[in-house]
């Protein structure tokens, strides 16, 4: 299917462009990539999306505040709780405001319990993309006990409708716990042997080691975030250099390592999660009493910024108020946007089997990235990415002269 | 007519288009087929091309850029074709109806044979969905 520019001079081949998607077996959501190769080697590659956008920020701008956390909880079905949670936090900055311990415990349970079943998730799909199915499997059904966990919080699977700006929406009881805590625990014997059987693979080894290898200083260079970034040496966590929720309260570890192959992606996470049952099972044991909802009145004029370490990376939400009661201005930055780009570093030159294991080693997700850009009825675009760099610029020119800079 | 939609009832394979969801209906359609719910032991099989495919679950709220793909699929599709529309967004647009980039709802653009509500609706309800489905085509023969 590729359009072939084979340029024949002395026998060398030319390059050949591959699309892959919008529709792709592989993918659940739709994009479409173009990888440009030479023979087997992947040389170049490009990415279009915009299949998923539905206008969030915009309808966000028309709900009221306690609505709109339904909103941003549908920006993506596995980060429904970062969202939120960065939204809240971003409504509370405003004010600004404490909510109560008991409130931050729960919050933190529910972060805690998506990360878990984000990473088991990921996991599946990584051995999915491998073709090796058993891990899929295994790590899929480990995750039905954490997604009835959560069931038996808050009520449903998948989007909880927890959060809301000054606390948390529905109360934990404390006879729901022990089960909760026993169904935690059963899945921990079974965690342990997946772990040994993917850690300590020599297949697994031999196809991923060496593999999308993203360096320290690429690391930094194109901001990346969560344990894309830890596994390339770079020790941030949000949970740890600016604590929010109950994290500071409990002992854990942030797992950071060393050659930011794929194979270490791979372990970062794994190991995350033993992290995550540990601040779990805390919060679940130490949950302190007293009042869930702070009852917000009223959000006076301003802006708020609201930051939180997702499964993905750091999720960063803004709103801006002007005293009425629904948002004047609501900006998300989803920790994929800032992922993406490090595709550019670790899939050029490497062979094209290795490019879908490569491209899903950041745990992509699509339908929180999605952006659109604004055309003319010419098809020309109205701005492009240098005409919003001087914007931004121009704009923060103008902020200093106002606060009496230079 | 009738015989070839009598033969696809015994094994409906079944293929995933998602019209730029929030991934919710996607995943759960993928648990449909994990060691839990394991939806294979009634013959459906998700299927990686759409030529193979008698069934197409549809999820999401028909974004502007993924209907003019949505609608080529379906051209390609081999008739007879049953469609099941997969949560909130695939019925009614849900809570993107007054999104810019949904404007119309999915079941104006291709036939809609069954709806699953839910947001999203669980693996117990997809599975209901396609039983449903598999009596509702089965009793018309």
């Amino acid at each position: 299917m590729g359009q072939n520019n084979r340029q024949d001079k002395g026998g060398i081949m030319g390059k050949t462009i591959i699309p892959i998607g919008p529709y792709h077996p592989l993918q659940e959501e739709p994009e479409f990539f173009t990888l440009t190769v030479e023979g087997e080697t992947v040389v170049d590659i490009d990415v279009r999306i915009g299949y998923n956008h539905r206008g969030i920020e915009k309808l966000s701008e028309m709900k009221t505040f306690e609505n709109c956390t339904f909103v941003v909880e549908r920006i993506c079905g596995i980060c429904s709780t970062s969202h939120p949670y960065a939204y809240t936090r971003a409504v509370e900055d405003i004010i600004p405001m404490e909510v109560s311990m008991r409130s931050k415990y729960i919050r933190t349970i529910i972060a805690e319990g998506e990360r878990l079943h984000s990473h088991l998730l990921w996991l599946g799909l990584a051995g999915h993309f491998l073709g090796y199915n058993t891990v899929y499997m295994w790590a899929w059904k480990l995750r039905e006990e954490i997604l009835d966990v959560m069931e038996i919080l808050s009520g449903n699977r998948n989007n909880y409708a927890m959060f809301k700006p000054g606390g948390v929406r529905r109360d934990i009881n404390a006879e729901d716990i022990p089960i909760c805590l026993k169904k935690i625990d059963s899945i921990v014997p079974t965690l342990v042997m997946l772990k040994k059987a993917v850690i300590d693979d020599p297949v697994l080894h031999a196809r991923l080691k060496g593999v999308g290898v993203l360096s320290y200083q690429d690391s930094i260079n194109f901001s990346a975030l969560g344990p894309t970034s830890r596994a390339s040496g770079v020790a941030r966590d949000v949970r740890k250099d600016s604590p929010y929720g109950a994290y500071q309260e409990m002992e854990w570890d942030m797992i950071v390592t060393k050659n930011g192959d794929v194979f270490d992606k791979a372990v970062v996470r794994i190991l995350e999660m033993f992290e995550t049952i540990k601040i779990l099972k805390y919060c679940l044991n130490n949950l302190p009493d007293g009042e869930i909802d702070a009852k917000i009145k009223d959000i006076p004029p301003g802006e708020g910024i609201g930051h939180i370490e997702a499964p993905r990376g750091e999720t960063f939400h803004y709103v801006k108020s002007d005293g009425t009661n629904r948002p004047l201005r609501h900006k998300v930055r989803a920790p994929t946007f800032m992922n993406f780009p490090t595709y550019k570093a670790t899939v050029k030159g490497q062979t094209i089997s290795d490019a879908t294991i490569i491209l899903a080693a950041i745990d992509p997700c699509y339908c929180c990235t999605e952006r659109i850009a604004v055309k003319d009825v010419k098809g020309r675009m109205l701005y492009d990415g240098q005409d919003l760099i001087r914007l931004s610029r121009e704009k923060t020119e103008k902020i200093k002269q106002r606060m009496g800079g230079k | 007519m009738s015989l070839k939609l009598k033969a696809l009832l015994k094994s409906p394979w079944v293929f995933h288009l998602s019209t730029g969801s929030c991934n919710n209906c996607d995943i759960e359609t993928l648990d449909c087929l994990t060691p839990r719910f394991d939806i294979e032991r009634f013959g459906m099989l998700l299927v990686g091309s759409i030529k193979h495919a008698d069934v197409l679950l549809v999820s999401g709220s028909c974004n502007r850029m993924s209907v003019e793909r949505m609608k080529e699929l379906f051209e390609q599709v081999p008739k007879p074709c049953l469609v099941v529309a997969i949560g909130t967004c695939a019925g009614s647009r849900g809570i993107f109806k007054d999104s810019y980039n949904c404007p119309v709802p999915l079941d104006k653009i291709i036939p809609v044979d069954v709806y699953i509500p839910g947001c999203p609706p669980k693996p117990e309800a997809i599975i209901a969905g396609a039983v449903k489905l598999i009596e509702k085509v089965g009793s018309t023969l």
